[in-house]
Formats: C-alpha cells, structure tokens, sequence
C-alpha cells in the first residue's frame, strides 16, 4: 500500500454513512405512495432540486475521473468537463419544460405520453436499464478505489458496501431521501473542493513537493562500442535489457537481491529508475522488487522547471487563478507513462518531461494535431467524444427522472439553471485539482481516480479525510439516483405497463424496491468485475449509450409532428446496438480483452458519431412508413 | 394515458419559450462546434494567448462554461417575464 491509512478518515467516513442512513429513516416513514417513490411527491423545491441535480451529476467520473484525467494527461481531461456541462444547456433550452409537462415518474412515461404504445414501454425501459446499468458500473468500480486508500480495505468490499447502503437507501424510501443525500453531498462536494482549490493557489508551485518525495536513482551507463557493459555504481548489475516498440529500452538491475527497473535515455549515456510492478512465476506481485506494503512504490509527479514572471524559480509561493495557469504553461512538468514489458511481465511507468504549453492545450491523449501524429480516425474519436458528451446528459435516465420531483414547469427549468451553475463552477475547479495533483507528488501511476483525494491529503489528513467521505457520499448518491430509475423502469413501465399488471399504488411501491434490490445486487457484480477500468472512460460509453438510444427520440418527439411509435422503438432499439456493438469491438475494449488494439476491426472508441446519426435516420425512416399508426396519437398534450 | 405526477397549470407561453430555447441552444452549438473545429483544424492555435496571457484553449474552454450559466439566467428571465405576461393576461381576459 502507498497511502496510510487514517483514523480520522474512517470516523468522519462512518459519520457520513450514519447521516445518510438516518435520513433514510426519516423519509421512509413518509414514503407510501408510488408517487413519492419514484418521484418524491413532485414537491421538492427547485433550489434543493437544482443542488440535488448537481449532486447527481457530479458522479465519480467527475470528482474522481476527470481530476484523475487531467492530473494524468492534462487539458484533455478538462474536455470532459466542458462537454459534460455543455450538455446541460440542451437539457435546460430543448428538454427540460416539455419533458416536465410530459411525464408523470420515468422517461418512458414521457417518450409514451401521445402514443400509449407497447413498443415504447419495452424499448425505453430497456434504454434506461442498459445505460444505466452502464454509468452504474464506474461508479461502482470508482467506490472500490475509494475504500482501498480510505478504510484499508479491498476494492471488492468497497464495492459490496456501496452496493449493500445504496439498496438499502433506496428500498427504504426512494426518490425523496435520494434527493436529500444528493443535495448535502452536491452541496459539500463544491464547497470542499472550493476550499481544495484555495489550499492549491496558496501553496503556488514548487519544484520539490515535500520531503517524503524521493528522487529517482541516475545511473551512468559504462559503455563499450556499441554494448552497454554495466553502470558507474558498483552496487548495481545489469540483469536483463528489453527493448519496446524497437524505441524504448528498459533494463533490470540487481542491487542487493532486488530487482530495480530502469529506462536508458536516448543517447545511451545514463539510466533512469523507473516504477515497475512485476508479476512473479509463483504469481505474487511485486512493486520496485519488493512488496507493496514496503513502499518503494511510491507517489509521483513533479516540476522541473518553474519559470516565473520571466525568472526561473525553485518556487512562487501563493498564485491567484490566473497567475497559476500562466506561470504552469512556463514551466516543465513531469508525468509518467505506462508500458508493458511482456516478456517480463512486467509493467514499467518512466519519467516523461512535459511542457506546461502541452499540458494547458488538448492532444496528449486525444490527438487532433498532426504534429503529434493524428489521423483521421483519432481526429474522428475527438469530434465522437464532444458529441456524446454534449448530447448525452440530456437523455440520462437519472437525471431526467428529476424532472418529476419538481411541482411545475418554472420550477423544472429554474432547478436546471441552478445546476448548470453550481455544476459550471465545481468544472472550472477541476482544472485547477487535476493540475495541482500533477505537480504535488501525489499520483498514484496505478490509480488515476484517486488524484483529487490524494492531493487533499498533500494538504491535510482531515481535508483528505472530509474529501474521501465526500466522494464516497457521491458515489452513493449517484447509484442511488441510477437504481431508482432502474426500479422505475423495471417495476413502472415493464411490469405495470408493458405487462399490464395492474398493481395498485403500494404494490407498485413493493415491486420498484424488489427491483431495486435487484439491480443494486448486479451492480455490486459488475462492479467486481470490472475491477482497473478507467472511470471516466466508462462514463463517457454511458454518455454515448444515452445520446444514441434516447436523444433521437426525445428531440424527434418534441419537434417532429411525423414522429410515430414505431419510429421511437426502432429508433431506440438502433442506438443501444449500434453504441453497445461499437464499444465491444473498440480499441480500448480489444486491450481489456487483453488482445491487440490494432486488431479492433472499430477504430474508434467512442461511438457517437456514428450511432446517434444511424439513430436518427432509423427514426426517420421508420416513422415515414408508418404515418398510419398516428391516426390515434393523441393530440394537444402539451396542455393537458 | 399517462400525465404529470402532480396536476399542471395550463402554461400559456409554452410556444414562446421553446422557440427562445431552439434559438439559445442553436447559438450556444455554434460557439461550441467553433471550440471542436479549431481543435481539428489548428489546434495550435489554441497556443495563442488571448487576455491575461491565457491561452485560447483556457479562454475558451472556461468560456463556454460561463456562456452557459450566463445564458441559463438570461432565458430564465425572459421567460418568467413571459409566463407573467401571458398566464396573466389569460386569466383576466377568462369571463
């Protein structure tokens, strides 16, 4: 383990989950109806509602995904946080008021309201449950992370008491304490990671992080002719040397019975220690040649340069927002790469100098500049992800279900406005965490989504402390937000609409907390399962998932008066194959197959440029062969 | 058929509203399709500094953040302003 672990973190932790199990209990006893089940009431104000949205939304992938992402690759990461929110302005200018007046619990209730059709009531409940099924996965996996560092525990018990507290939340009462626990935690969420953000500019940059960060070892290579013969320090002997791609060369060293990894520079005159993680023939992992509890592995990231007001500095004490970004860009930052070693088995992450100008534009992870070697297939990927990102809040069942916990049209559109805001300053934030993890010697190479916890711990136990029980408390917000629109459109629009049977009101309340227990059991699997997957790179899949399967559909409804029932249902039924079937056969899932991503007959990760545009047509089409069935639509139910 | 979990009031300025919301969502498409194609075409012109020695890629990407929230109060305004006017004028002009 590289992080301790702290017993204020577990108090304040076990504190948290107390305070929202009791708001459970509070709820409960007020939750009879079907109505306040799945959509409390339809009474909560739009200024908790609006907070309640941003706790929603600010999911693991947000807190945990994107800091992580930008810590690790820099401005690429903070393009998920302005297509995330970009997003909202559809919700807010296209969906919002109409989907009020339209619904009645669940998304389907709304894209069903003209047509009363069994083709809709199937395929948008089965839309809902594969995307949420899909953001319930990260969130899952990110809570596994999360208690690793936090109580100490394995990532599978992480999972399985998210898993067990969210069932329980939930089934006890639904919508309403659902809206309340994402309220406070939206509502601390941006409020600690202001005060996060502030600890950042006051701490300015440095380019020694802290005493507990250890520099990497420099060897002088011995060279003869074209042969590497040994290194200038007599405690190390070269090993084995292994070259990657025919460009980098990594070697192993022995120094007193452990095996160090490092990485020969360019003109062969010196080697750099790297990180390694090396799976033995017996099957043991070891970390730098030891086991992880002896902490050679150890936390990264650091500066090399500072320049500062034309001047290069060791540090700039205290820097203001803008200072901070400009003073950034001057300066040198050093991140770290991954790269498999197979024949060794052996994982490697070496020292990789990044210019501060390169780390403050989009491209090192998404290449669109030709410079760095884009195509037109990575240029494709680009304009997919800012699609999905776009497209894809607004057609999020858990988000849209929130619609109905408001009493009015004003009021769905004013809880919006104050999302978009409170969501809109916690992004802005998260360039300035990401960033700030990049350079404080905080990264763990192996974790990216602990970047955000891990650089409040740079600068206290308690805000680590009160941080970690936060995005822990996100987590369990998130999946309480999914499971109950899971519930809906399992108990609401398959069993009591599609199958017609005719529950009564405590019924429906019955069947939508046996379907919660049930969705909340396969989340706990999935999220075991899916154990090393990048969070957010998950959640942007459930991005584009939404955006083909429910987008075509609801704006088509709303602005198409030829939109028939069919044209929906196939139209959904297009979106979820073509996203799911382009995901499963995407480079970066060929390398979770643990195949060549080169062999991925889909070259693009992201799936939305093609799957929304193939949605859409389908909605055409079908829709204009099937004019017959509108004769029964039922008119003017914009006032009814 | 399915309604509203709760009853709605009969909302005059329905149309209105949406047509201010296609013609605010259009406009904001713009300025954010204008983020992604210099992305492709030039990207290195997000390197250009803009104001406060900022790059383009930091003006812009904040940018569109705070056009949102900017343009989520406007229409909010502009609409309530609506909904007064024409849910009110409808209730007095009911005999």
């Amino acid at each position: 383990m590289i992080y301790d672990v702290s017993i204020w973190a577990i108090i304040i932790f076990i504190a948290f989950v107390a305070m929202v199990l009791g708001l459970s209990f509070y709820f409960a006893r007020k939750t009879k109806s079907a109505s306040g089940y799945y959509a409390a009431g339809g009474q909560i104000h739009w200024g908790v509602n609006g907070i309640a949205f941003a706790g929603d939304y600010l999911s693991a992938a947000s807190f945990l995904g994107i800091c992580g992402m930008i810590a690790f690759s820099g401005y690429d990461g903070f393009l998920y946080s302005i297509g995330y929110l970009a997003g909202w302005v559809v919700a807010l200018f296209i969906v919002a008021e109409p989907l009020k007046r339209l619904g009645k619990f669940t998304f389907t209730d709304a894209l069903d309201a003209r047509f009363n059709s069994k083709a809709i009531k199937l395929t948008a409940s089965i839309s809902t449950l594969v995307v949420s099924l899909f953001y319930l996965i990260p969130q899952m996996v990110g809570a596994g992370d999360l208690v690793v560092p936090l109580l100490g525990l394995p990532h599978w018990a992480g999972v399985v008491i998210v898993g067990s507290i969210v069932i329980f939340i939930v089934a006890t009462a639904g919508m309403t304490s659902t809206t309340y626990v994402q309220f406070i935690k939206g509502a601390l969420l941006i409020i600690f990671s202001t005060i996060l953000t502030f600890y950042i500019f006051k701490n300015g940059l440095n380019l020694n992080p802290g005493e507990h960060y250890k520099e990497f070892t420099r060897l002088e290579t011995i060279v003869e002719g074209n042969t590497i013969e040994g290194v200038t320090d007599p405690a190390y002997r070269i090993e084995d040397s292994y070259t990657v791609n025919n460009f980098h060369t990594f070697m192993k060293l022995d120094k007193e019975g452990i095996a160090h990894w490092f990485k020969l520079n360019d003109d062969s005159t010196y080697l750099e220690e790297v990180l390694s993680a090396s799976i033995q023939a017996d099957g043991t992992k070891l970390y730098n040649g030891a086991p992880k509890s002896e902490g050679r592995f150890r936390q990264v990231g650091h500066l090399t340069k500072i320049e500062f007001d034309g001047e290069e500095v060791d540090e700039t004490g205290p820097l203001g927002p803008f200072k901070f970004l400009s003073t950034l860009e001057n300066s040198e930052i050093v991140r770290f790469k991954k790269m498999e070693i197979k024949e060794a088995n052996t994982t490697v992450w070496f020292q990789t100098p990044t210019s501060g100008k390169d780390m403050l534009i989009p491209g090192l992870l998404y290449k669109i500049s030709t410079r760095a070697g884009a195509t037109f297939w990575t240029k494709l990927n680009f304009v997919s992800l800012m699609l999905a990102l776009f497209f894809g809040t607004s057609a999020l069942p858990h988000i849209l279900i929130r619609y109905y916990t408001v009493p009015s049209q004003r009021a769905a559109r004013k809880s919006t406005i104050v999302a978009i805001a409170a969501i809109g300053f916690f992004y802005m934030l998260t360039l300035y965490m990401g960033l700030g993890a990049s350079v404080n010697g905080v990264l763990d190479v192996e974790s990216s989504n602990m970047s955000g916890p891990l650089l409040a711990k740079y600068f206290g136990v308690g805000l680590f402390s009160i941080i970690s029980a936060i995005a822990f408390a996100t987590v369990l917000g998130t999946v309480s937000g999914l499971i109950v629109a899971s519930s809906g459109a399992i108990a609401h629009d398959f069993l009591d609409k599609f199958l017609n049977m005719k529950m009564d009101d405590r019924k429906k309340v019955k069947a939508g907390k046996l379907a919660a227990f049930c969705v909340g059991i396969f989340a706990i699997i999935l999220g075991i399962l899916f154990k090393g997957m990048n969070v957010s790179f998950l959640v942007g899949l459930a991005f584009s998932v939404a955006a083909s399967a429910n987008l075509p559909s609801i704006l088509f409804l709303l602005f198409w008066d030829k939109t028939t029932a069919r044209g929906i249902a196939w139209s959904i039924v297009t979106g979820i194959l073509a996203s799911v079937i382009i995901i499963l056969l995407s480079p970066t899932m060929f390398e979770q197959y643990g195949l060549d991503r080169n062999l991925a007959p889909v070259p693009l990760d992201n799936p939305g440029i093609i799957s929304i545009p193939l949605a859409v047509i389908v909605l055409i089409i079908a829709s204009l062969l099937t004019q017959k069935d509108n004769v029964n639509k039922v008119e003017n139910y914009h006032n009814d | 058929m399915h309604g509203p979990a709760i009853k709605l009031e009969t909302d005059h300025a329905a149309d209105k509203k949406s047509r201010l919301g296609i013609i605010l969502f259009i406009f904001y498409i713009l300025v954010y399709s204008g983020f992604v194609v210099i992305g492709l075409a030039d990207p290195e012109l997000m390197r250009v500094h803009i104001i406060g020695k900022q790059n383009l890629a930091i003006v812009y990407g904040f940018g569109l953040i705070i056009l949102a929230i900017i343009m989520g109060f406007i229409y909010n305004a502009i609409c309530t302003g609506m909904e007064n006017r024409m849910n009110n004028k409808y209730r007095e002009d009911k005999p």
